[in-house]
């Protein structure tokens, strides 16, 4: 039977600014693309669903963001402490559909966690495309450069990297033709702009949604998204989905 | 050992425990966390004659020791829910609850006797918040709970449970009415009609401005409503809101409930209706109680 765990939490540091990485001892298993629900603690009564950004046979590793309350609480733990951690839960990326060319994934801000544990995966021809709003967010540049051919960064302000969006860049890389997959994580607006960017070149892309979740399980259906005209559940129907199956129209 | 069973208008249940509808599908995803059979009953999420796409999304909220919700009765329908739902829940030994949530009179009457004895029992959701017509528009008039009821009745093979909403000035009036209408037992509470505004952006969280709450927010309404409902009539009444511990579920039959409904629990944690089995047990056994029917309605009121 699936449980929850209570995992130890073997070491916490800060990235930039406000993003906070944890590294948990875990019994389980995951993959790529899939996240966990983490109980904050009390006081915060919805789990957090946060990706897995690295695994190893016995341990974990998420990174996240400080928003809310949920976020802020989660902060708060240490080293020695342990966390009621639900997972690893929802389904991987279709890393069998990479292609022999060069596989490619793209994140901005917080989409970039899973992209490392995922880019490990893809192979070494794998390049990434990381945005962020300015030069002091810029986080994980090195981890990338460990596990990707080329890493890309853009910056809204240019204060680093390329100026503007990683779409901008994206167009620019597929020009190339090398690019046979596009695995893709991040705010809405550039999700669909990379949906589009990547069916106008028929090059197969996956995306990784984020909405508001209960569960996490597939029993509260009210993190849904729309495919195909219907309403699925990201959790448990995603987070990854191929972008042919999502539709951005409202 | 003591004694769990208890007895919902002629149908045992091993146990009071019963899950909320919405908050358990029906049964596939938790069935991988616990034997179903640990619990009283399934109450499998609303049912409709037709498959409805539910609202937009965001569909929930965390606010104060609670959450809004806007589903909007998304399901696959009952000729889906005919084909797989109940054959897999029935491998399981536990009594089913079929939630049912048409919109018209009509539909309910036909989603009854089409599910005719297939199911244990028929939970029919005069309540619910979400969804423009039906719903909590039934239950909150007393003359269309009583018609409704009584309709739907007609078409039941098996016994009717009417869900009240606590969206009413007078919960006493709609359970009455629900009585006269021929309904066999009552469940309560729905969720309580709610809103949550982001104060950055000054829109509403959920997509469908308001949601239905539910969690312990809202169990001091559901206890007080459940004790409400108990004082005007003998109907075996289905406890909920906010429950997620024994303790909780003590309390609910203290006030007046016959067995108990856990929702909100479950999404935060999958285990939670056999977790707090065992924590009611416990408080049984540390409180030398050997049958439930010792606390039902056992409220020592000033
Ligand atoms: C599958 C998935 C993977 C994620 N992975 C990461 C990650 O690796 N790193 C990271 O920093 N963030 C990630 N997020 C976003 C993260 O879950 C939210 O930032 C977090 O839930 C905010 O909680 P809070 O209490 O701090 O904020 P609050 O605004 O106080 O949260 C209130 C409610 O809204 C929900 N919520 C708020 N913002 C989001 C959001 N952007 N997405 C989903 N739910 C939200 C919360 O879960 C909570 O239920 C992921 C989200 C999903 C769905
Ligand atoms: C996500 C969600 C979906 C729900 N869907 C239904 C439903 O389909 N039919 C229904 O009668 N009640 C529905 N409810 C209400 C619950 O069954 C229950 O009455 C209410 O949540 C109070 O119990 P709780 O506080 O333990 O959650 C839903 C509640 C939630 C949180």
């Amino acid at each position: 039977m699936k449980k929850t765990h209570m995992c130890k939490l073997i070491s916490k540091k800060t990235l930039a600014g406000d993003v906070i990485d944890m590294k948990v001892q875990f019994p389980e298993e995951s993959k790529p693309g899939q996240f966990i629900h983490v109980s904050c603690g009390d006081g915060v009564l919805l789990r957090r669903p946060i990706s897995i950004c690295d695994a190893g046979a016995d341990w974990l590793r998420f990174t996240f963001a400080v928003r809310g309350k949920g976020t802020k609480k989660l902060a708060q733990y240490n080293t020695g402490d342990f966390l009621n951690i639900l997972g690893p839960l929802g389904n991987g990326f279709s890393i069998d559909k990479k292609g022999d060319k060069t596989p490619l994934v793209i994140g901005g801000g917080i989409g970039i966690f899973p992209l490392l544990y995922l880019s490990k995966s893809l192979g070494a021809k794998t390049e990434a495309i990381l945005g962020f709003r300015t030069k002091d967010l810029v986080i994980m540049e090195d981890e990338f450069k460990g596990t990707c051919a080329r890493v890309h960064i853009a910056t809204d302000d240019g204060s680093y990297g390329h100026k503007g969006f990683v779409t901008d860049v994206l167009k620019e890389r597929l020009a190339k033709g090398d690019i046979s997959s596009i695995y893709a994580c991040g705010p809405s607006s550039m999700m669909a702009a990379v949906k589009k960017i990547a069916e106008d070149e028929n090059i197969y892309c996956q995306l990784s949604l984020e909405e508001r979740m209960g569960c996490g399980i597939g029993i509260c259906a009210v993190c849904v998204c729309k495919s195909k005209g219907e309403y699925v559940k990201v959790c448990q129907n995603g987070p990854t989905f191929d972008s042919k199956e999502v539709d951005f129209d409202d | 050992m003591i004694n769990l069973e208890v007895d919902i208008a002629g149908v045992k249940l091993k146990n009071p425990i019963i899950t909320a509808s919405g908050t358990f599908a029906n049964g596939r995803e938790i069935s991988e966390y616990y034997d179903l059979c640990e619990l009283g009953a399934v109450c499998v999420k609303a049912i409709t004659l037709e498959p409805r796409r539910g609202n937009k999304p965001p569909r929930i909220a965390e606010t104060p020791s609670g959450i809004l919700n806007s589903v909007g009765l998304q399901n696959a329908g009952l000729a889906y829910f005919m084909k797989y739902e109940i054959p897999f829940l029935r491998k399981y030994d536990t009594k089913i609850i079929a939630n049912i949530s048409g919109c018209t009179i009509e539909e309910n009457c036909e989603i009854a006797k089409r599910l005719g004895n297939l199911v244990d029992l028929i939970e029919l959701n005069v309540s619910c918040p979400n969804v423009k017509e039906g719903g909590v528009a039934f239950g909150t008039n007393p003359k269309i709970t009583k018609e409704i009821t009584k309709r739907v009745k007609e078409n039941c093979a098996v016994p009717l449970i009417v869900k009240l909403s606590p969206n009413v000035t007078d919960i006493k009036e709609i359970a009455k009415a629900a009585e006269e209408g021929g309904a066999d037992a009552l469940s309560l509470i729905n969720t309580i009609l709610g809103m949550q505004i982001d104060v950055n952006t000054r829109r509403p969280t959920l997509a469908n401005n308001t949601g239905g709450l539910s969690g312990p927010a809202v169990k001091p309404v559901a206890v007080r409503m459940a004790w409400e409902v108990s004082s005007i009539t003998d109907l075996p009444i289905i406890g909920m809101g906010g429950i997620m511990s024994g303790e909780d579920v003590a309390e609910f039959m203290l006030a007046g409930a016959t067995a108990v409904a856990v929702g909100t629990a479950n999404l935060v944690n999958p285990t939670a209706c056999v977790d707090i089995k065992k924590e009611f047990i416990n408080y049984l056994d540390e409180n030398n109680i050997d049958d439930v029917h010792e606390i039902i309605k056992a409220v020592k009121i000033f």
